[in-house]
């Protein structure tokens, strides 16, 4: 099962679990689970947030695989100048 | 031979080269249109009315007497523009709040900066429009105001918005105060990581705020049709972004609006949200008559978003032999009148060049009596990045060590986990740092006064949404239109990428940036991600081109479109097998359009996945005179990895760029403000960017360690630049000097004042 790290807010808003494994084979699905699980978190997630999947850092990209044994990392939306 | 191919032998026939740049002719000659360059028949010209206190509380505002003045078309003020919820979306280059937006473009109950935006008019002649403003009458209720950062976080302070709780708290605090939010990152265990060190070092940096200083002022004009839709023309950085939020904040349909975006003198992050443009586009509706605003330098100054000014402690612990064992930062940044800092971005990449395995990052977002903060080259990195680098340079004089090789022994490579999360894939920090250490600069020998510093910086870089469209002409020259306005001679590298791809010549591509009826979305020109992005987009157009141009082939010939293979430019079977055919070039089969199914094109909508990193690591040799404070950069070098320069020279620009502004945030440019919170130096006299005089030619090399995600292995150029200006010309100030500096700018009077402290404590 992906195992998503979590840190500041998010961190926060699930009960301080710095890991957890969730079961998603696409990003879709993986902020659709993490929304139900942790209805606290589900504006944050809304609002636009980047995963990063094995080090892929990706923005709106619903559909982008997740694998059983991928590493993800929630970020806050990046920008730039 | 495949892009693949070319890539692994270096051979492609445009990518790597250094054409001129298609809109260089016009850009020398003078023809090139920017914001104000735009005329309508029956054009009116649009005045800003500004606030002339810091903070007030706006009791009524009468627009009679200049309603009533002859020319004067129209008047708005904030009863034009509709109450929005608070509603926080990721649009342009950071998060913005609709709510906060309608009010910093026309403030509502309180001003909150000098120089926000209280009315405007639309008048016959810029003289009626001057003698208008005069006629308006405002009642405020001035309030006390706070400028500084540290001033504005403590208890007591001027509270700015009455409904703002600090968010990222537990529990949320029942006080209002200026403290927006707080966030925090990091990962292992910082306590412990300390106790492994055997030196540990702590310093707090004040940096200013700086205007972005683009050489164009904000511009537009707007015209409104009796049926609701409307034009916009302007200088901006996103047109797309630019009708989104005219669209959102007037309550039009979006495909009501059409905007153009014109040449661009200039972003850097700060042409990124609206100001002028909504508030033109209501009076062009209200006064029947299309609207020009084009803004003064000092209403720049004043009412346009500079980057954050900011507060930064940093601790950094070390074993003897260099290895960072843990790392903290707490950084304060300054907002502007509504939330929204980069703080963030700042606290993700404060540590971000290093291999480290505890960090804990804690960040504020801060509000105070200054115009809202807009994005700016790596919004939040420089600051972050300058404190960390400065720390990092006195650790490596601390232990004996050279500074390069500290941070060799530190640096992040492929695999290393990042301070903010996730694991880095293919980077080139450790090639610039090798780079630098064998560069001639490095060992060259110094005098007197002079001293040289070090720093690096590193900065995410985006992808994002973009379109491109590629049009065969009948003589078989392309029409190649994107979305993305050409800041930094991004035209050229979109047409070199769509020559190399189809194999003609690039004088053949004609590359134009299309209005927001013209093409799809687009995101807008920052993040660094137009050559990586919108570069994708144009591959993927060429390739459906081409795939076009086989079938055309096919039918010519009569034969199964995968017997048709596309190879420099020319249709050819692929094998003898298929048929013996001389090959039709694009322009043979261009000319047999019409016969063959109409015209030729291929389109491109995407979402562009797979941005890389940049890093980069600076040289700068200084003198200081200790007469008079002055800093003078000798010498400077910009090493950076750009994972394929399209365009080498226009990479490079970037490059230069990035350091001439860092230099400027380094050693002169800050907001004076008097005490009744005024800017004081609100033109470019007084506000001291570098000029071309105040520097040397800025030598760059570039690194290409290719990023995989993208068919040439771009990754965005135009940010990283300014990261490590401002730590490697402190750490040369430094030098020169003999003591630590821990204030930006180090402008002559913080100069003579730190040689003041060495003598005292020589004395």
């Amino acid at each position: 099962m992906p195992r998503v790290f979590l840190s500041g807010n998010l961190k926060k808003l699930a009960g301080g679990a710095e890991e957890i494994d969730v079961e998603a084979a696409d990003i879709r699905q993986l902020l659709r689970v993490l929304g139900e699980r942790f209805p606290d978190m589900r504006p944050h997630l809304e609002q636009g947030i980047a995963v990063a999947v094995d080090g892929e850092i990706y923005q709106d990209g619903w559909l982008e695989p997740i694998a059983p044994d991928s590493e993800v990392h929630l970020l806050p939306r990046l920008g730039g100048g | 031979m495949s892009t693949a191919e070319k890539l692994e032998n270096g051979k492609f026939k445009w990518v790597g080269t250094r054409p001129v740049r298609p809109d260089g002719v016009d850009k020398v000659t003078g023809r090139a249109r920017f914001g104000a360059d735009l005329f309508l028949p029956g054009m009116l010209v649009g005045r800003v009315l500004r606030s002339p206190h810091a903070h007030a509380r706006i009791k009524s505002i009468d627009t009679s007497k200049a309603e009533a003045l002859p020319g004067v078309k129209a008047v708005v003020t904030r009863d034009d523009f509709k109450e929005m919820p608070s509603e926080s979306v990721a649009a342009g280059e950071m998060m913005i709040d609709y709510r906060d937006m309608t009010r910093n473009i026309m403030a509502r109950e309180k001003v909150l900066y000098d120089g926000h935006a209280v009315a405007a008019v639309a008048a016959a002649s810029a003289s009626v429009a001057r003698k208008a403003l005069k006629l308006i009458k405002v009642e405020y209720e001035v309030l006390p105001h706070v400028i500084g950062v540290i001033e504005a976080m403590e208890p007591g302070a001027p509270v700015l918005h009455e409904a703002m709780f600090t968010e990222g708290v537990e529990p949320t605090p029942d006080t209002p105060s200026n403290i927006a939010a707080r966030n925090e990152l990091g990962r292992g265990d910082v306590e412990a990581g300390f106790k492994k060190a055997d030196i540990i070092l702590e310093r707090t940096f004040d940096t200013a705020p700086v205007h972005q200083g683009y050489i164009e002022n904000h511009a537009c004009v707007a015209s409104v049709s009796e049926d609701g839709k409307a034009e916009l023309w302007c200088s901006t950085q996103g047109h797309y972004m630019v009708r989104a939020f005219c669209a959102k904040l007037l309550g039009m349909d979006i495909s009501d609006l059409r905007v153009t975006a014109s040449e661009i003198g200039g972003g850097f992050g700060g042409k990124t949200i609206v100001y002028l443009e909504p508030v033109a586009l209501v009076l062009s509706q209200k006064a029947h008559h299309p609207v020009k605003m084009v803004m003064t330098r000092e209403e720049v100054f004043r009412a346009t978003g500079p980057t954050s000014g900011a507060n930064v402690w940093v601790k950094l612990g070390a074993t003897k032999d260099g290895k960072i064992t843990a790392a903290e930062a707490v950084l304060k940044y300054q907002a502007g009148a509504f939330p929204g800092s980069p703080v963030g971005p700042g606290c993700m990449c404060a540590f971000a060049p290093y291999d480290i395995e505890n960090v804990k990052v804690v960040g504020y977002d801060v509000v105070s009596n200054r115009p809202k903060v807009a994005a700016y080259r790596a919004p939040g990195a420089p600051i972050s990045e300058y404190a960390v680098e400065c720390v990092v340079d006195e650790l490596a004089e601390k232990l004996g060590l050279d500074p390069i090789e500290l941070r060799l022994k530190n640096a992040a490579k492929e695999g290393t986990q990042a301070a903010y999360g996730p694991k880095f894939g293919p980077i080139g920090f450790v090639e610039t740092l090798e780079a630098a250490k064998s560069h001639p600069h490095y060992n060259a020998p110094l005098g007197p006064n002079q001293g040289r510093g070090v720093a690096s910086g590193f900065w995410f870089n985006i992808g994002g949404e973009s379109c491109a469209t590629i049009n065969i002409n009948e003589d078989g020259t392309a029409q190649l239109m994107v979305g993305t306005p050409d800041i930094g001679g991004s035209r050229a590298s979109m047409a070199m990428m769509a020559a190399e791809e189809l194999g003609i010549d690039l004088d053949k591509v004609n590359p134009v940036i299309g209005d927001t009826g013209s093409l799809g979305f687009s995101f807008l020109t920052g993040g660094s991600r137009v050559t990586f992005a919108t570069g994708k987009a144009v591959i993927v157009a060429a390739g459906n081109v081409i795939t076009d141009l086989r079938e055309r082939a096919a039918k010519i010939w009569d034969i199964p479109v995968d017997a048709v293979e596309w190879e420099d430019g020319f249709a050819r079977p692929t094998s003898s097998n298929a048929g013996e055919f001389d090959p039709l070039s694009l322009a043979d089969i261009a000319a047999m359009a019409a016969k063959t199914g109409g015209p030729i094109a291929g389109h491109a909508q995407i979402n562009a996945q797979g941005a890389a990193p940049g890093f980069g690591t600076h040289i700068v040799d200084v003198e200081v005179d200790k007469e008079t404070g002055r800093v003078t950069v000798l010498r400077y070098t910009v090493i950076q990895d750009a994972g394929k320069a399209i365009h080498p020279s226009y990479v490079e620009g970037q490059y230069q760029g990035g350091a001439a502004q860092g230099i400027g945030w380094a050693l002169n440019e800050e907001y004076v403000y008097g005490e009744d919170g005024r800017m004081q130096n609100t033109g470019f006299l007084d506000y001291r960017m570098p000029v071309a005089s105040d520097l040397p030619m800025i030598d760059t090399q570039i690194i290409e360690v290719p990023n995989p995600n993208h068919p040439y292995g771009v990754r965005g150029v135009g940010e990283t630049p300014l990261v490590p200006a401002m730590g490697a010309v402190a750490c040369a100030v430094e030098h020169a000097l003999g003591t630590r500096l821990n204030e930006l700018p180090m402008s002559p009077p913080r100069v003579l004042k730190a040689i003041g402290a060495i003598g005292e404590a020589q004395a």
